[in-house]
């Protein structure tokens, strides 16, 4: 190899592609600017911890649901399950009397079982995912109405409070919470050999399978995890709303897939990162923090989230062709 | 052959990040002539090609087509013009009928409504030419890949094509399917058509191209007339030194029997025995379609067997699926690299540490040092074209591609490694860097089972050659007994 391969600096052609890889995260800083401007509470250190105590819910679910949508799978039933273990763990507290410390537990492996669920149904009925957890979602939810009968459960213990509501050193404890499964998240998915068979999965199922990759496993295995990672947020949801209602954690799943397509996690698999997801976490933070401010009303609201949804969706797509075109025919090679 | 000048290139340069791919590279072709392109993997050959359908943007440089020049080529502006091209890779759309894919997005002439009952007549025609049997009514990704190429050559040439482009069209496809294939493309020179011919395979050079031109390290070095160069001379032009090519002996004779195999059936094989030894490499022959892949796919635990019984090392094992045969320490280089070899996103070094990811973690942490330098033992061993070890696979050349499964079945560090069709689209010089590797591995005792169509390759290669066809073995050939034509019967079916 001589002068073919010689590397060549151009400090612009850099500087053009480090901006493309960061675009979510410009977005980011020109919207945390403009409300800066707009709404003059906005940079008050009451607001952002607000701010972030308001994504943390729904950022610790989409760590969850980044590992499933890496391996190429979807979860629509994040909400639902946690709408369920909500009113769950609800009843095992006050109508069961079970202290915190074994209702926990129990709700958390409740969360990997409804995840279970999820994965054995895609691989027994080989159904896509985005169709089977549409349809876990609408049962994981009617459940919870079920068992609910209407109620607004009460009378929890004061020890359980904490969860949703304390502080550490001045920070929330969801946030906490939330930065500790984002740092093991993207530790298993950039160190540890199961994260590589992940991207492998998402990148290439049949490639993965010929190379040893139990694949049915894997595929039950991450829809557990986002199970488990989806109870955690069902316990601090409830200790921070301190009543089991069944509107709780309902949509939690759209948050978590916009912020995950901002952030760079393909639709089709095999690509997302951590910072990415969390990036894309705080815009629609921001977004919301922002609308709240500014006093908008709820339906102006969701106008606004579901744009943002289809503009997360076109960039992942533009950058997809934009890809795709710099050779059509990579397909050639 | 006139000498009229249909489509001129001239100092064409484009640069990927790390890699000027082209370099001023001029080169024209004439009418009705079959204009060869050779060069060494990652030489830019595609990206030329590319450039010319419009499928990449070049950065500087004018494609003259019919005296008219274009400074920037879209992929409708070429086909506009009369400009096919098989892609060294496949185009097609897996989950639609081979009718549909050859008339993919053509409307046709007698009603506004799409007919499947027409396009599939038109087919049945077009595939006729090649004296294959499909039904046009199958699904592509249902077809093997010489198949499947063979839907690529018909879909070019079913349309009102000038200039066809072809990028290693013969790498899938076996001796007789590449002669029908040099059948189409003498009538389609008759009728005038320039072809350029990308391939590795110098005899076919020979056989079928007027002119030949050299590309070296994306710079374009010579044309030649082919009657008038020679087989060494264009090796080192490609090469740009002296390389002879041979096949290296072995010292060693094969130990004992490392893989037994008794009437195996199942995935379109029936009742097939044989066995390999420690330190052999038998050769597989047959025709496409004779179920040599369905054999490895049988002995990876790549699909279901039906009956029969294969023994390790004398002892008898359960394989259901590819897991049971890697940990039996059988290892696969499979033939489709896109679909079934690569992870084509990620970086080349991941892909060829994959296998035994999992044999260098710690704790599950996976130990990079050592998959650093795994990988970069292959990359210099076998001689793969990379700017650096993280570049995604997609963006390697084909061949460079092909480089990387390789590396990536050896660094499985298996016991007994099937290839099949190992040195597919790869150069002259790393055939030679692989057969040398490969016969290392024998002397160290590996069982070598080797699928491949290059006729030369698996009789300078092999110890031993079995034979299949349709679906069974024909028979099984001994070093002292190997005769080309003889093989070819058998898998024709003829004895
Ligand atoms: N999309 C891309 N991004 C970066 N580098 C690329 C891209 N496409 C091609 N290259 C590089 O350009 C060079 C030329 O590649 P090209 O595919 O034209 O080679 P080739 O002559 O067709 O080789 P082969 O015989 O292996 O098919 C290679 O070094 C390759 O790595
Ligand atoms: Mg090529």
């Amino acid at each position: 190899m001589n002068n073919q391969t010689m590397v060549y600096n151009k400090f612009g052609a850099r500087l053009g592609s480090i901006l493309q890889k960061n675009v979510p995260f410009l977005i980011l800083i020109l919207l945390v600017i403009l409300f800066t401007f707009i709404a003059p509470n906005f940079m008050s250190v009451g607001n952002l911890r607000t701010l972030i105590r308001q994504i943390s819910f729904a950022g610790i679910s989409a760590v969850g649901l980044m590992f499933v949508m890496i391996s190429g799978g979807i979860d629509l039933s994040i909400g639902s399950q946690i709408v369920f273990g909500n009113v769950l763990l609800a009843i095992m507290m006050v109508d069961w009397k079970l202290p915190p410390a074994i209702a926990i537990p129990l709700i958390l492996l409740v969360g990997t079982g409804l995840g279970a669920v999820n994965g054995i149904l895609c691989i027994k009925l080989n159904i896509h995912p985005l169709i089977i957890t549409l349809g876990t979602s609408a049962i994981f939810k009617g459940m919870g109405y079920i068992i609910n009968q209407s109620r607004n459960i009460m009378g929890f213990p004061d020890s359980f409070r904490w969860f949703g509501q304390g502080y550490v050193w001045g920070i929330p404890v969801p946030v906490i919470v939330m930065v500790i499964v984002a740092l093991i998240g993207a530790f298993i998915l950039t160190k540890t050999y199961f994260g590589r068979q992940i991207f492998a999965l998402g990148g290439n199922e049949e490639a993965a399978r010929l190379a040893g990759v139990n694949i049915k496993r894997m595929k039950v295995l991450l829809f557990m995890i986002c199970g488990f990672v989806s109870s955690i947020t069902t316990v601090l949801l409830l200790s921070r709303v301190f009543a089991g209602q069944t509107i709780t954690g309902q949509g939690l799943e759209f948050d978590c897939l916009t912020a995950a397509l901002l952030g760079g996690v393909s639709f089709k698999g095999g690509e997302g990162n951590v910072f990415g997801l969390m990036v894309g976490m705080l815009i629609i933070g921001v977004l919301n923090n922002a609308m709240q401010l500014a006093t908008f009303p709820d339906f102006s609201q969701t106008v606004v989230k579901g744009s943002v949804l289809l503009i997360a969706v076109a960039f992942d797509v533009y950058q997809k062709n934009r890809k795709a075109k710099e050779t059509v025919t990579k397909v050639a090679a | 052959m006139d000498d009229k000048v249909v489509l001129s290139l001239e100092n064409i340069t484009k640069r990927y990040p790390g890699v000027l791919a082209l370099n001023n590279v001029s080169i024209s072709f004439q009418a009705g002539e079959v204009h060869a392109l050779l060069g060494e993997n990652g030489a830019g050959k595609s990206t030329l090609i590319k450039a010319v359908a419009g499928a990449i943007d070049i950065d500087s440089g004018i494609i003259k087509i019919n005296g008219h020049e274009y400074s920037k080529m879209t992929p409708s502006l070429s086909r506009s013009l009369g400009v096919e091209v098989i892609y060294q890779e496949f185009n097609l759309v897996p989950t639609l009928s081979c009718a549909e894919n050859i008339y993919l997005c053509e409307r046709s002439e007698k009603s506004v409504l799409f007919s499947a009952k027409e396009i599939e007549k038109k087919a049945v025609k077009v595939l006729d030419q090649f004296g294959v049997k499909i039904d046009p009514r199958t699904m592509v990704q249902d077809l093997s890949i010489a198949e499947q190429q063979i839907i690529e050559i018909a879909k070019a040439v079913s349309k009102n094509v000038k200039i066809l482009i072809m990028d290693e069209p013969s790498a899938p496809l076996s001796v007789s399917e590449v002669e029908l294939m040099f059948k189409i493309i003498n009538q389609l020179k008759q009728k005038g058509v320039t072809i350029i011919y990308i391939s590795h395979r110098l005899e076919e050079v020979f056989r079928i191209s007027d002119r030949v031109s050299v590309m070296r390290d994306g710079r374009y070095v010579t044309t030649k007339n082919t009657k008038e160069t020679n087989r060494q001379e264009l090796i080192t032009l490609m090469v740009g030194r002296e390389l002879k090519e041979s096949y290296p002996q072995r010292k060693k004779s094969p130990g004992e029997v490392a893989l037994e195999v008794k009437n195996l059936t199942g995935n379109g094989d029936r009742n097939i025995s044989f066995s390999v030894r420690k330190g052999e490499i038998l050769g597989i022959s047959g025709l496409v379609g004779a179920g040599r892949t369905e054999l490895a796919q049988l002995l990876f635990g790549a699909a279901p067997m039906e009956s029969g019984e294969i023994l390790v090392n004398g002892k008898p094992v359960k394989i259901h699926s590819p897991l049971d045969a890697i940990q039996h320490k059988i290892g696969l280089l499979t033939e489709d690299r896109k679909g079934q070899g690569l992870f084509l996103e990620m970086a080349v070094k991941w892909n060829i540490s994959f296998p035994i990811v999992r044999r260098i973690s710690n704790y599950g942490v996976v130990n990079t040092k050592k998959e650093d330098a795994i990988a970069q033992k292959y990359k210099e061993r076998i001689n793969i074209k990379t700017p650096n070890l993280l570049q995604q696979v997609i963006n390697l050349s084909g061949g460079n591609q092909q480089k990387v499964v390789l590396a990536k079945s050896l660094a499985a560090e298996s016991d007994i490694l099937i290839f099949d069709e190992p040195t597919r689209g790869i150069d002259v010089g790393a055939k030679q860097d692989i057969y040398h590797l490969m016969t290392e591995l024998a002397e160290n005792g590996i069982a070598i089972l080797m699928i491949s169509s290059d006729m030369e390759e698996l009789l300078g290669m092999s110890d031993r050659i079995i034979v299949l066809c349709e679906g069974a073995l024909a028979g099984e050939v001994q070093k002292e007994n190997f005769n080309q034509h003889y093989i070819l019967d058998l898998a024709s079916g003829i004895h």
